[in-house]
């Protein structure tokens, strides 16, 4: 394959995030159906979105569990919240994580959900990292 | 990768150990196989110890037998010698008794030599025993001169010389004949007499010498001595007194060796026994008074027998043995040597039965293993070709991947030609590499079917979508039909359920090259029954119906050419939808009692083509994978044959059959059945039910078809679109139809068509009816306002045709087939956009943009606390051209909402903090109905600003990820009109929307 092109090394990456499991790829797609000459960086900016949401996310996440007693129930709040934002960009590892994390949460496991939210800040890392390559490499196609 | 088969292959290797460690189940033989041998020697040696024990047995017996016959032997001579010789001692006494009696006792003596002689003699025989007696007189030395001068004879010693002077001598005066030698002689002279008299005389009994030679015969033998007195004793006589009173001595020589002889010459057994007898008074010296000492017999046994002869002093004692030893006891032997045969070779036999049985064991196990190791091999098999199949897919796909990038870039179109069979190649690999994939799998056991409801209508449209095209360029009738009574929502795998319905009708594409192609689908039980059914109606000759109305029509399938299988000749079809249509609620509600208990439904899928068929020779091995008909088959068709067996392995997975029945240059008929579960109707219907278009709802339908079945068919995917339809054989049946009803437009059973479609060959065969069918249609219609859509349903159409046709009056559009519901709903909804293009001036292309036009400048609140949520919810409303704005709670959304306000619809996620979607739907409808009594009341304070001047009423669609029915069931109890699924999904979102949209702009706006 040749991976110098550069459109070709993006469809590669783009490929690559759908066939590790990174991304849903039928939900990406459909964000990026809605992009439209009106919005054109549409999934983009949806994406950003959901890196400041995350961000937000996890550091509420992190704070509630360093404090004692956890607080189980806004702890499922927020993680619904995440798992919604998740799925809606299609970060299906991400949203496994967290439907984990949630289960741990669920039974009141509190070394479960430290655990697991290790693994959710993990999958949300390498997403983003990811999915930011794959943006810039976009984007640099259209300049 | 290679490290996952390695470990596969360990897990099998690990399995297969486990299965041999439990398979070990050894015998008490197998498990003790090496004592066999010393079993088998210890067996011997118990059997020799037995046989010996036996013949040991055997031979005491014999022994002891022996021993008592000698013990009664030896006893009976003993007495008889014992009884003879006490005889002869008695009769000896009374010889002393005479003596005394008539020579002492008389004066003179009344005995003399003679008279002695004489009597002894003749008395003889009372002492047979004794060889003779005589009589010795006591002299003293004093009175040897006078009593020498008395008898005239000097008194000899023993050896015949005159005696020396002694104290006392005895010579012997009177003699039987028999020993008369002995007269004058002095017994005093001999040892054993002179020891004889001594002890007699002072005892006064009879006594015995010890045995020696006689003197005369030389035979041994014993001397018995009585004393004679010369006077009376007194009562208790001292020995002294005995002495003093002896006057002699009467003595007799038993000649013991041939009295014995002579007595045991009478005895029976004489020869086979050997008797001694001895003189024991010295017991550490017998003599032997009988017998030979030194004589040959068996020393090994012998008996004693005690012998009383009347001397206290001497003892005897009769000792028997048997001249010989005794005899070697055969039948002791043999038994023995039987026995030990017998038991040698009955350990033999157990040892080689146990031996046969260690190496049949050996030998099954060994079996066992290799089984086992066969199996294994053949999963481990499965198990690689699974992983190397899937394996090459993930590269394939990169390969197919590329090949489109380059197909889309610029090329040469020779280029393009090479890229585009590479791809057609890759293609058709992959295919094959999925179809070994899924064989690999099933046989590896690794196959899960899934059990999700999905529609079986839709995915037969799926499969029908997908050989259309090659249908269409064949020539080909392809069509489908479900019956009614089948469930809309079943649930099921329906990848594999696609999956064997695209082998089986690709199969027929491939195989047939004119006629059709009939998929049907019907409950098991129900075209089962239909089957009996079918004779009945074949019987009451009531089929003419499709003859009269389709004169051209050959056979009454769907296109004329005759099916492998007649049992799905429109015969039975038609039966099967007669009892369907006589009383469809009440079957409906009989078939919902009757299968309310059961949690499965069984499906009939049948999937008719009139192609080459299968040769007959080649029918019981087609499902045999890797099998096709005919070797050439797959030189002429290509394709593996891997297809029908996997069929087949899904059917049976789907817990079905697959049959077919094929006659070759008539077609076959595949026909299986599967089993689904039955689906809640409510909870799933809405979400999974493909999306069709409910918009045609009500319209009314003519179906100009000259075959029934193909209307049927026809009618079937109209019905599926709400459409009512009316079938009509030919285009005048129609036309008289709908002039009658548009004529009398009064009449009770008015039938306004909005539609008519006329199918291709009806039109042709009717063409010299009506050459312009509008005209024909119109011409009675012409009065009538609404004019019914004209369309014609081909399955091919040259250019020609489709001039003529429009020519003819089918301008609104032509359908080309296969039918289906989605296809025909899309034409349609071209066909009466198109009609208001007219009106309106307007372009609706497609579905998008109809879509588009529902949301086009509605004003949308969106309502989520998840900021991407609303984004995205956002984003998919306005590209619809929707006026979208968004709020992060539900108390937001009550203020935005409060009355009046102008959104025309609110999405509202149900899980938020604070306040969920419930509870602010609950509080938004309380509004609204507050609102509305005031509105009732006429003084309203809202009323200027109600836009529609009914009732308020938002619609408010649920957002929400779980789509369960309890979840829907809450929406509508809290008062939301509808739900969506996130994410958003197209589809989804306008299934939502058109429900609440459609009506309003489409109906009120025209």
């Amino acid at each position: 394959m040749d991976r110098s092109h550069p459109q070709h090394q993006v469809l590669h990456m783009r490929r690559s995030l759908f066939d590790q499991g990174y991304i849903d790829k039928e939900q990406f797609i459909q964000l990026e159906e809605l992009q439209d000459d009106a919005n054109p960086n549409f999934a983009e900016e949806i994406v950003t979105l959901f890196y400041t949401d995350s961000a937000r996310l996890i550091q509420n996440i992190e704070q509630i569990l360093v404090n004692r007693p956890i607080d189980f129930a806004r702890l499922d709040d927020i993680l619904h919240q995440f798992k919604g934002s998740s799925s809606s960009i299609g970060a299906k590892k991400v949203k496994e994580a967290c439907t984990q994390l949630r289960e741990y949460c669920c039974a009141e496991n509190a070394e479960g959900c430290t655990r697991t939210l290790q693994l959710v800040k993990q999958e949300y890392a390498v997403l983003k990292r990811k999915l930011e390559t794959y943006f810039q490499a976009s984007i640099s196609l259209y300049l | 990768m290679g490290h996952k088969s390695q470990s596969q292959a360990y897990s099998v290797a690990v399995k297969v150990n486990e299965q041999m460690g439990t398979k070990k189940g050894y015998t008490f033989i197998q498990s003790n196989r090496a004592w066999l041998p010393k079993f088998l020697v210890l067996w011997v040696l118990v059997m020799a110890f037995l046989s010996m024990l036996i013949y040991q047995g055997m031979d005491a017996d014999n022994k002891v037998r022996r021993k008592d016959v000698l013990t009664s032997m030896c006893d009976q001579r003993a007495r008889m010698l014992q009884d003879q010789f006490n005889v002869s001692v008695n009769h000896v006494h009374a010889l002393a008794i005479l003596v005394s009696t008539f020579h002492y006792y008389k004066t003179p003596s009344a005995i003399d030599q003679e008279t002695f002689a004489e009597y002894t003699a003749r008395t003889a025989f009372e002492r047979p025993l004794l060889s003779g007696v005589a009589y010795a007189q006591r002299v003293i030395d004093s009175q040897r001169e006078n009593f020498e001068k008395q008898h005239k004879w000097t008194i000899k010693t023993m050896e015949r010389e005159p005696s020396p002077v002694r104290d006392e001598y005895a010579p012997v005066i009177f003699s039987q004949e028999t020993v008369s030698y002995i007269e004058s002689l002095d017994m005093m002279s001999g040892e054993e007499d002179r020891e004889n008299i001594l002890r007699a005389r002072a005892t006064g009994k009879a006594v015995l010498t010890r045995p020696f030679r006689l003197l005369g015969s030389h035979h041994l033998g014993v001397v018995l001595t009585f004393p004679v007195y010369k006077s009376k004793l007194p009562p208790w006589p001292t020995v002294e007194e005995r002495i003093e009173a002896t006057a002699g001595y009467l003595g007799g020589a038993f000649d013991v060796e041939s009295l014995v002889e002579n007595l045991l010459g009478q005895l029976a057994g004489n020869q086979a026994i050997l008797v001694n007898v001895y003189d024991v008074t010295n017991s550490s010296d017998p003599l032997i008074m009988y017998g030979h000492q030194n004589q040959d017999g068996d020393d090994s046994l012998w008996h004693e027998s005690k012998l009383d002869f009347g001397d206290p002093v001497r003892k005897h004692q009769m000792i028997c043995r048997y001249h010989q030893k005794s005899p070697t006891s055969w039948t002791a032997i043999t038994t023995a040597f039987l026995f030990f045969v017998i038991g040698l070779l009955v350990g033999y036999i157990l040892y080689g039965a146990a031996i046969h049985i260690v190496k049949v064991e050996d030998d099954f196990h060994e079996m066992q293993e290799l089984k086992v190791r066969a199996e294994a091999a053949d999963v481990a098999k499965s198990q690689f070709l699974a992983t190397v199949s899937h394996e090459i897919r993930t590269p394939m796909n990169g390969i197919l991947g590329m090949l489109a990038l380059l197909l889309d870039t610029d090329l040469s179109s020779l280029q393009r030609d090479y890229a585009q069979t590479a791809q057609a190649c890759g293609k058709a690999l992959i295919a094959l590499i999925n179809e070994v994939l899924d064989r690999a799998k099933i046989e590896a056991r690794k196959l899960e079917l899934e059990a999700v409801p999905f529609d079986v209508r839709s995915i037969l449209d799926d499969v029908l979508s997908l050989f259309s095209e090659k249908s269409r360029n064949k020539g080909l009738e392809l069509a489908v039909f479900v019956s009614d009574k089948v469930p809309d929502i079943v649930l099921g795998d329906p990848g594999r359920f696609r999956q064997i319905i695209t082998n089986l009708v690709g199969n027929s594409v491939k195989f047939t090259e004119r006629g059709h192609i009939f998929v049907k689908v019907h409950l098991a039980e129900r075209s089962k029954a239909m089957m009996d059914v079918k004779d009945e109606s074949f019987l009451n000759g009531g089929s003419d119906e499709g003859v009269h109305i389709s004169g051209a029509c050959k056979l009454k399938t769907l296109s004329g050419f005759e099916a492998a299988d007649e049992r799905n000749s429109w015969d039975t079809f038609k039966n099967l939808i007669a009892t369907e249509e006589i009383r469809p609620n009440v079957s409906i509600i009989n078939m919902m009692t009757s299968h309310e208990g059961s949690e499965d439904v069984t499906l009939m899928i049948c999937v008719e083509d009139t192609g080459i068929g299968i040769p007959y020779s080649a029918q019981d091995r087609i499902f045999m994978p890797f099998v096709q008909a005919d070797s050439s088959t797959s030189r002429h068709y290509g394709g593996t044959g891997i297809g029908l067996s996997i069929s087949k392995c899904l059917v049976e997975l789907m817990r079905g059959q697959i049959k077919f029945v094929s006659r070759p240059d008539v077609g076959s008929t595949f026909s299986f059945t599967v089993v689904f579960g039955r689906c809640d109707r409510n909870s799933m219907k809405k979400s999974i039910s493909e999306a069709l278009p409910s918009g045609f709802r009500g319209l009314k339908a003519v179906v100009v078809d000259g075959k029934p079945v193909r209307a049927e068919v026809t009618q079937y995917h109209l019905k599926r679109l709400g459409i009512t339809v009316e079938v009509a054989g030919s285009i005048k049946k129609a036309a008289a139809m709908c002039g009658k009803n548009g004529s009398t437009i009064s009449s009770r059973n008015k039938i306004q068509p909005d539609l008519i479609l006329v199918e291709k060959d009806s039109w042709i065969s009717g063409e010299d009816g009506g050459s312009d069918i509008r005209l024909l249609v119109g011409q009675q219609n012409g009065h009538v306002l609404k004019l019914p859509k004209l369309i014609l349903l081909a399955t091919n159409i040259s250019n020609d045709e489709l001039i003529k046709a429009k020519a003819g009056g089918f301008a609104d559009t032509v359908i080309m087939k296969p039918l289906r519901a989605s296809m025909i709903a899309a034409c349609l909804q071209q066909v009466l956009s198109a009609g208001k293009k007219r009106q309106h001036g307007k372009d609706v292309p497609n579905g998008s943009s109809f879509f588009q036009s529902l949301l086009c400048g509605k004003k949308i609140l969106v309502v989520d606390d998840n900021l991407v949520n609303r984004r995205v919810a956002a984003g998919a409303l306005k590209k619809f051209g929707a006026n979208v704005e968004c709020v992060a709670s539900g108390k937001a959304a009550l203020e935005m909402l409060n009355l009046p306000h102008s959104f025309d619809a609110c999405f509202m996620d149900i899980q938020m903090p604070e306040m969920d979607g419930f509870e602010a739907t609950r509080q938004i409808r309380q509004m609204e109905s507050k609102a509305n009594e005031q509105t009732m009341n006429g003084g309203s304070t809202v009323d200027g600003i109600a836009k529609k001047g009914d009732e308020w009423h938002l619609p408010i669609l649920a957002m929400t990820a779980d789509v369960i029915h309890a979840t829907y069931d809450e929406c509508l109890k809290c008062g939301m009109d509808g739900y969506v699924t996130k994410p958003f999904e197209e589809e989804n979102l306008y299934q939502a929307v058109a429900k609440f949209f459609k009506s309003k702009p489409v109906v009120s706006d025209s």
